[in-house]
């Protein structure tokens, strides 16, 4: 208890609160890492995850398949750190790439094999019936795989930044700035309550993700394939007879496709 | 019109699903394609729209090849019901019905409008408009499926195994309400079911299908009943104690229609019902 109370003091000593090495200025290095990190994962591993679960028959969907898991299955064997220090010693294209290298490696794995699994576990019947209607290829992905498959696809994409904010903390040890600054230099003073601040900036920022991502899912997933909806049918109102597979993947089912 | 010339679809393991199948489906009527399952009768309907593309042979509505038209504009222009209904699990049930009207573009208060007559017509209370289809009883999925597929108001209609996923009570509402529809509509409708007793009651012609995807018997009810072709075709229909049942209860709707039975004195009946279960159990064997 004690080391918690003298942390919470260091939030209080004079100039922690402006300044280059204050904290507002060390939380805005930390998200520009994180969203940066996070934008460009996205933007990789989104399309692909999608376009490759819409590619469902054949030969190519099912080496698609095997490529997403062997490569998430690789990625998350990776060493961030390790990484990082190869980055430093490998690219000499400005400070913030070595950094953003391991973050995006680490941060792809969750949104391409949740993107994957989302678009491929939507029931055959309904694309059936999206095609029979006709849709076209692309319409079919963007009009019904997407919006049934969000759900998973925001999960992916929460674990991602979450893990991202958690890891940019390893920043500091390039010399770059970011809350891992707290940390790192703590350590080597011997100083820590510093430690234990910049955790404890760490851990509220990666609640803060986590609530910016329950507030998008209200706004973006439809009430028809929330979780939780489906056990909200009305009083009165049958469920399904003779239930068709499920068409919304349980949260937490497929979450990195170990279980699959 | 919708015409099967020698057509024939076999996949590349050499499994031939259609055999040179021939076969004209009038215009206004509900035609039926019946057989056990392998029999290519899925794969025959989905010809018309393209969702499969024969090896051989050539399909026409109204003459045009449908190779000539490009599928999405084929398919929009074709209703389109699957067991199960197939409803978007994302979508209200009046934004359900109204995806064709807005794959043509129609504005969305247009479509909607639209939607909401449909409800109507398939017997909806408009009261579930809003509600999404994991809220819905299995008829009534199959309802908005039906209302879907009319939505833009295509002549034609295809529908495979439309009320096999519903209970046998359900089920015979609403094939009722399927036949008054039909009748106020004038659709040409191919119908798809595995269930011959399904296939007498709807269809006003009944192609029926051996495994292998060879046509045995193309005929109205009647001169299926009193004629099989062969073998098979009497087999399939249950053999005479199912064909005196049929009668019977066709006997029974003449009767109730000289009486000035109602419609929904039909439905209500503890005849209808108890029929139901039966011709299950009779399909069943």
């Amino acid at each position: 208890m004690n080391a918690i109370w003298n942390s919470l003091g260091w939030f209080g000593e004079p100039g922690r609160w402006s300044g280059p090495d204050g904290i507002p200025t060390r939380l805005l290095e930390h998200l520009w890492y994180s969203l940066l990190a996070f934008a460009i994962t996205a933007a990789i591993a989104l399309p692909l995850g999608l376009v490759l679960g819409h590619l469902r028959r054949g030969r190519v969907a099912a080496a698609a398949g095997f490529l997403v898991t062997a490569s998430a299955n690789a990625a998350r064997a990776l060493p961030t750190l390790g990484l990082l220090i190869l980055a430093v010693i490998l690219t000499s294209a400005g400070d913030l790439v070595p950094i953003l290298i391991p973050l995006i490696a680490l941060a792809i794995p969750p949104v391409l094999v949740n993107a994957h699994a989302g678009v491929r576990q939507v029931e055959p019947g309904l694309r059936d019936a999206a095609e029979g209607m006709g849709m076209t290829g692309r319409q079919v992905l963007v009009r019904v795989e997407l919006p049934v498959a969000m759900p998973l696809i925001l999960l992916g994409l929460r674990t991602a930044l979450i893990q991202i904010i958690s890891t940019a903390t390893i920043a500091a040890y390039v010399g770059l700035g970011g809350l891992g600054r707290y940390i790192v230099d703590g350590y080597s003073r011997q100083d820590y309550d510093s430690m234990a601040g910049g955790a404890i900036l760490v851990i509220v920022l990666a609640l803060a993700a986590q609530l910016a991502f329950a507030v998008l899912e209200r706004l973006v997933v439809s009430p028809g394939v929330r979780p939780a909806a489906r056990g909200r049918a009305r009083p009165g109102t049958k469920r399904r007879a003779r239930g068709a597979p499920d068409a919304i993947p349980a949260e937490g089912r497929g979450a990195l496709g170990g279980s699959r | 019109m919708i015409t099967f010339d020698g057509v024939t679809k076999r996949y590349p393991d050499g499994t031939v699903a259609v055999d040179g199948l021939d076969l004209e489906i009038p215009v206004g009527r509900i035609t039926v394609l019946v057989g056990p399952s392998g029999c290519g009768k899925t794969t025959t309907l989905r010809m018309i729209n393209r969702m499969v593309e024969p090896t051989a042979g050539t399909v026409t509505v109204d003459g045009r090849d449908v190779r000539g038209v490009d599928p999405p504009t084929l398919r929009r222009g074709i209703g389109y019901v699957i067991q199960q209904a197939g409803l978007f699990p994302h979508r209200t049930v009046v934004d359900n019905i109204a995806t064709v009207p807005y794959l043509l573009g129609w504005d969305k208060k247009k479509a909607r409008a639209r939607a909401y007559e449909l409800m109507e017509r398939v017997g909806l209370d408009p009261a579930l408009a809003r509600r999404y289809p994991a809220q819905l009883s299995g008829g009534q999925q199959q309802r908005v499926g039906v209302a879907r597929a009319l939505a833009a108001d295509p002549p034609i209609l295809l529908m495979d195994e439309p009320f096999s996923a519903v209970d046998p009570i359900v089920r015979a509402g609403l094939q009722e309400e399927f036949l008054r529809l039909q009748r106020e509509l004038e659709k040409t409708i191919v119908f798809v079911t595995h269930d011959i007793d399904e296939a007498v009651k709807l269809g006003h012609r009944i192609a029926v299908f051996r495994v292998g995807g060879v046509l045995a018997q193309y005929a109205t009810p009647d001169e299926l009943l009193d004629r099989p072709a062969d073998d098979f075709v009497a087999d399939f229909l249950g053999g005479e104690r199912g064909i005196r049942r049929l009668r019977f209860f066709k006997e029974l709707d003449e009767e109730e229609a000289a009486g000035g039975g109602t419609a929904g004195g039909r439905t209500g009946s503890g005849g209808t019902a108890a029929g139901g279960d039966d011709r299950t159990a009779a399909a069943g064997r």
